[in-house]
């Protein structure tokens, strides 16, 4: 009977080391947060020679809506957790519903985005207005394509999880996913502080 | 709720939140120079850990990916932090 019951114990991958999704799509996390490590250094020291202008035009930034961006992006990734801690516990049907509500925070901050954008370009401010604008928009829009791209790649992750792609049996293409929608809302992570509120 | 936050992922959203919620508080309040730069960075290195570890579950992944994102993290700190130094001069 004592030999039974530790033959019964699940025959799971108990303390092993295991990296969530394919390898490359970690290479190629990797070479986005270099890109942008570049980016976020490139600024920090363009502010260092220009601390009182930075400061100035900093101002002119909507903190609310960069801080209501961060909520989005971070209940965002939340919702794609579920949807992956779904699949680990094959619970299939749970997987799609939650895709749909990350996908929807994505969408919410593209919304919000284009607001602050739509605010900024109909005030004359472009690329070229000074130094601080022309991070401000690069950073930002950047990012903002990274967010379309994160969306594109959730909603490709959404019609394979309804036709029942996903589940304890496989979730690594989920999880991939995932990752890279995650590693969206890390960058906006620091953005936000970095170009909005640090001064 | 108490069962809810068992789930790290839930446990690190909540934290998430409120580490969002203190760094717009600093930028209403106006706060601004070292002490502030660094409480932002390091409110960020914390949210930025929790992304890592418990989003994207490199928690349990072998080592060298976990030194290589959270080392992203505090090298890009680091350089803003030294930035921020220089501007001092």
């Amino acid at each position: 009977m004592q030999a039974m019951t530790t033959v019964a114990l699940p025959a799971t991958d108990l303390g092993s080391k295991r990296l969530p999704g394919d390898l490359a799509i970690w290479f190629f996390i990797l070479a986005e947060l270099l890109a942008f490590a570049v980016f976020f250094a490139a600024y920090s020291f363009a502010r260092a020679k220009n601390v009182e202008m930075f400061n100035f035009y900093q101002q002119t930034l909507d903190r609310d809506l960069g801080a209501l961006n961060t909520v989005l992006l971070i209940t965002g990734s939340w919702f794609i957790v579920r949807a992956v801690q779904a699949a680990h516990r094959d619970d299939i049907k749970a997987i799609p519903p939650n895709i749909l509500l990350g996908w929807l925070c994505g969408g919410g901050f593209l919304v919000v985005k284009v607001i602050e954008y739509a605010e900024k370009f109909g005030a004359g401010i472009s690329m070229s207005t000074n130094t601080f604008y022309m991070f401000y928009i690069s950073l930002t829009f950047f990012h903002f394509m990274h967010v379309i791209l994160g969306m594109v790649i959730l909603t490709v992750l959404w019609f394979q999880a309804r036709n029942g792609a996903y589940g304890g049996h496989n979730a690594h293409g989920l999880e991939s996913g995932a990752a890279y929608w995650h590693m969206v809302d890390l960058l906006w992570i620091v953005l936000f502080p970095l170009v909005y509120v640090m001064r | 709720m108490i069962a809810a936050l068992k789930n790290s992922a839930h446990r690190a959203w909540v934290v998430l939140m409120v580490a969002t919620g203190i760094t717009w508080y600093l930028g209403e309040v106006g706060a601004a120079g070292t002490g502030a730069i660094v409480a932002m960075l390091v409110i960020a290195f914390v949210k930025g850990r929790l992304v890592i570890l418990d989003f994207m579950e490199l928690r349990d992944a072998p080592m060298m990916w976990r030194v290589l994102l959270e080392g992203w993290l505090i090298v890009v700190a680091s350089l803003i932090l030294l930035a921020y130094w220089i501007s001092l001069k």
